[in-house]
């Protein structure tokens, strides 16, 4: 309902200013209103400037829709979408740069995507909208500006993406790397990269955090028997903690090596260009942890 | 005027009086103030030709739409006059003054109180109030008493045990059924949590209260709620959520939507003195003003926020001076007034219906019980102002007085409706007592539309535990 990226860009024209609105300037505000028109039936798509700006919406979120189906036992369902940039964009400070898939990951009643490419976000958008829970949808503001080949069928204007698939955007035999986001994008260059040193790797494209598809993470590591997670998020209780604790729940024995994590720096983001380039995970960040998850690595000093 | 209401206003009068009158002392070593304190000039009051046959005098407040009307002229005491010292500003031209006038913080005199019926409930002469049938008047009038006896029972289960949680709705009798009415089953009721006397004015049975509290088989909730969370999609009354106003912003949404599918209905949202101080107040009211949502925000004033007194939650006039301050009309009411809340809340919301704009009912009243069974009000709050309210002010009296005054009611009618409806609550709870708790299926459906894969793997974990170890499980609670 605020945007100065322009996504929405053309909506006004097309659906009218009783669908579009602008509002007062209130998350909490626009964002109760937008449950309470969900609880009446409507289909709601509230757009958060960036989801730093979702914390002072987080209680209508989690208390108003999130949890309703659940304790009014089906009788009020919310079948709204937040969608918005997460995550760190370039050189915008600790309060516009937080990666919240954790956070909303977390709550039992929300489901949560990330698209990365321009199919990512057309078909799981589209799938959000019609799903009849709510969906907080991450989008990445740098990811706007970059461009992706697509094809006919996803072009069609009944083409959507099924929610709880993750995608194989590469595949590989040597180690599997899970991303989401902007750091798909990542992998894939780190991935390039190590098939020149001779390792194949497999980049799981998650598309869906919760629910994630612990199935499709499990058949990769054990085919490759090595896992690298990756996420632009803070590291304690990130993402990535959660993909590790589902394979060593089912997959345990075909785990040849630890699971390596790869996440932001555990400090609020700073703004110094040189500083922001050392608070997200990089290109060889990624490289070197495939090698070290192969035992091709030099040995690393034992951290504090 | 309750002693409550009277320390406070006498309070205000106090300091604005010393303030007025004696500012030598004040300023004694200081140039007199280059400012004066501005009384906000009479708002001129018309009868409106329109609806309500002159039931109520609108007050005629602008609305700054940006057309090219003047503004009011400024008087000759500031010293101008004249269109050419004006402002042409989004929302309306604006005079300009010569003296500071700073906005005085509160107004001299009280917001008045709408009331029909004097304490001994005879209609107050000259008094405009919207006519009820006697059918009407004593179905509200048994409505008030069976609430009041719901109360007094469920309470005293929660004392015996047999509940867990409970809070009443005593000294708010009025507010509750005649405020549910003046509306009309379609329109959407968001409440706070002390308001099941919508839910009983609109069809909920004694019996399904019960189950709700006992959490049983037969709630709608499926256990999934603590007692007095009520909702009920047929009847159009949302799920109570603990959150203080969340309901408010979800009520302007819902009437937003009403008002996209040109329904004749409004939406209303019941609060107290203390969800006023949200932030979810404040976006609600703006938000309803600016979409225009036809919804009616209808304030419990009882005088309490648990333990925190109105004189410790805010410093306006109540919460009724707010609406102007959002471009909202606002009325204030005598909350145990059974007939005055009807007119007001009937009178809302043909507004909201026919204008497609938000309305502001305060209601005064008191919180006679605690704030629920938490809560010893008595360890913050004087013995004999509870008592005060429970007698002298009750509103249940007060109406029957007008009822048995219209004769329409008997002495006789009384003690039959009183032992009827205690009766059938006892026989209510035991039943919902006895009836078995929901199900374990119902641990894991409705988080999602559709049960996940994690779920569902999760209930066989469980069904296979309380297979291997029977002797841990409840023996009464259904697998």
């Amino acid at each position: 309902m605020m945007c100065s990226i322009q996504i929405t860009k053309g909506l006004l024209d097309k659906y009218g200013p009783d669908r579009v609105l602008d509002t007062p300037i209130t998350e909490a505000g626009f964002t109760g209103i937008a449950v309470g028109a969900a609880y009446q039936g409507l289909r709601p798509v509230v757009e958060f400037m960036t989801f730093n700006f979702s914390m002072q919406a987080i209680d209508h979120i989690i208390n108003s829709a999130a949890k309703s189906n659940y304790m009014s036992a089906g009788q009020i369902s919310v079948p709204i979408v937040f969608r918005g940039p997460n995550g760190a964009a370039a050189g915008v400070g600790a309060q516009h740069s937080q990666c919240y898939a954790a956070w909303y990951a977390h709550v039992p009643g929300l489901k949560v995507l990330a698209p990365y490419s321009a199919e990512d976000a057309r078909g799981l958008l589209k799938s959000a909208i019609r799903d009849p829970d709510p969906v907080v949808f991450l989008e990445n503001e740098l990811l706007y500006g970059e461009s992706f080949p697509i094809s006919a069928e996803v072009l069609d204007s009944s083409f959507s993406l099924p929610i709880g698939k993750a995608k194989i955007e590469r595949e590989g035999k040597d180690i599997t790397i899970t991303a989401y986001s902007k750091m798909v994008g990542y992998a894939l260059q780190a991935a390039e990269i190590l098939s020149k040193e001779g390792i194949s790797a497999e980049v799981i494209n998650l598309r869906s955090i919760r629910p994630l598809d612990r199935a499709a993470i499990n058949a990769s590591v054990r085919k490759t028997n090595r896992l690298v997670t990756l996420e632009e998020g803070f590291p304690q209780h990130g993402v990535g903690s959660e993909i590790c604790m589902s394979v060593v729940e089912e997959s345990f024995e075909y785990l040849d090596a630890p699971v390596e994590r790869i996440a932001g720096a555990d400090v609020p983001m700073p703004y110094a260009a040189n500083l922001e380039r050392m608070a997200v995970p990089q290109v060889d960040d990624i490289v070197r942890a495939a090698k070290r998850a192969c035992y091709r690595a030099a040995p690393m000093a034992a951290t504090a | 005027m309750a002693p409550w209401l009277v320390r406070t206003s006498s309070q205000l009068v106090r300091r604005a009086a010393r303030r007025l009158l004696s500012p030598s002392q004040h300023r004694r070593h200081r140039a007199p103030a280059p400012w004066k304190l501005c009384s906000v000039p009479p708002v001129p009051r018309t009868t409106s030709p329109a609806a309500g046959g002159g039931l109520w005098e609108f007050c005629s407040v602008r609305r700054f739409t940006g057309d090219s009307s003047p503004a009011a002229a400024s008087t000759a005491e500031d010293g101008l006059a004249g269109g050419e010292l004006e402002l042409d500003f989004p929302g309306g031209k604006v005079s300009f003054v010569a003296e500071m006038n700073f906005l005085p913080e509160s107004q001299k005199e009280r917001i008045n109180c709408y009331r029909v019926l004097d304490d001994d409930g005879r209609t107050v002469s000259g008094s405009k109030f919207q006519e009820v049938s006697k059918e009407m008047a004593l179905k509200m009038y048994s409505e008030m008493v069976t609430l009041q006896i719901m109360d007094t029972i469920f309470y005293e289960a929660q004392r015996q045990g047999r509940i867990s949680f409970y809070l009443t709705s005593h000294g708010e009798e009025a507010i509750n059924i005649a405020s549910a009415a003046a509306l009309s089953i379609d329109d959407i009721v968001l409440p706070q949590y002390r308001e099941p006397g919508v839910l009983l004015w609109r069809g909920f049975t004694l019996q399904e209260f019960a189950n709700q509290c006992f959490g049983n088989s037969l709630d709608y909730g499926k256990g999934r709620q603590m007692p007095i969370h009520y909702g009920s999609n047929r009847l159009n009354y949302f799920t109570v959520s603990s959150p203080i106003a969340t309901q408010l912003p979800h009520a302007v949404g819902a009437a937003y939507s009403l008002k996209m599918d040109k329904k004749e209905a409004c939406a209303i949202t019941y609060f107290g003195d203390g969800g006023t101080s949200e932030g979810d107040f404040h976006a609600a009211l703006n938000f309803a003003a600016v979409m225009e949502a036809p919804v009616i925000f209808f304030c419990r004033n009882n005088g309490w926020a648990i333990s925190t007194p109105t004189a410790e939650q805010f410093r306006s006039d109540g919460a009724v001076v707010r609406g102007q301050a959002y471009g909202m009309r606002s009325i204030r009411v005598d909350g145990n007034d059974a007939l005055a809340v009807y007119s007001a809340v009937h009178i809302a919301r043909e507004m909201a219906i026919t204008e497609g704009r938000p309305i502001l009912v305060e209601a005064l009243t008191y919180r006679v019980g605690h704030h629920s069974t938490s809560d010893d009000s008595t360890k913050y709050r004087p013995v004999d102002e509870i008592e005060h309210w429970r007698t002298a002010r009750d509103p249940i009296s007060r109406y029957r007085k007008w009822v048995q005054g219209n004769g329409w009611w008997s002495d006789s009618d009384e003690s039959e409706l009183r032992n009827s409806v205690r009766q059938e609550l006892l026989q209510a709870i035991q039943v919902a007592e006895r009836m078995p708790k929901p199900p374990l299926t119902e641990l894991f459906t409705d988080v999602y539309d559709e049960i996940p894969s994690n779920l569902r793997e999760q209930e066989r974990l469980l069904r296979d535990a309380i297979k291997k170890h029977p002797a841990d499980y409840p023996a009464d609670v259904r697998v």
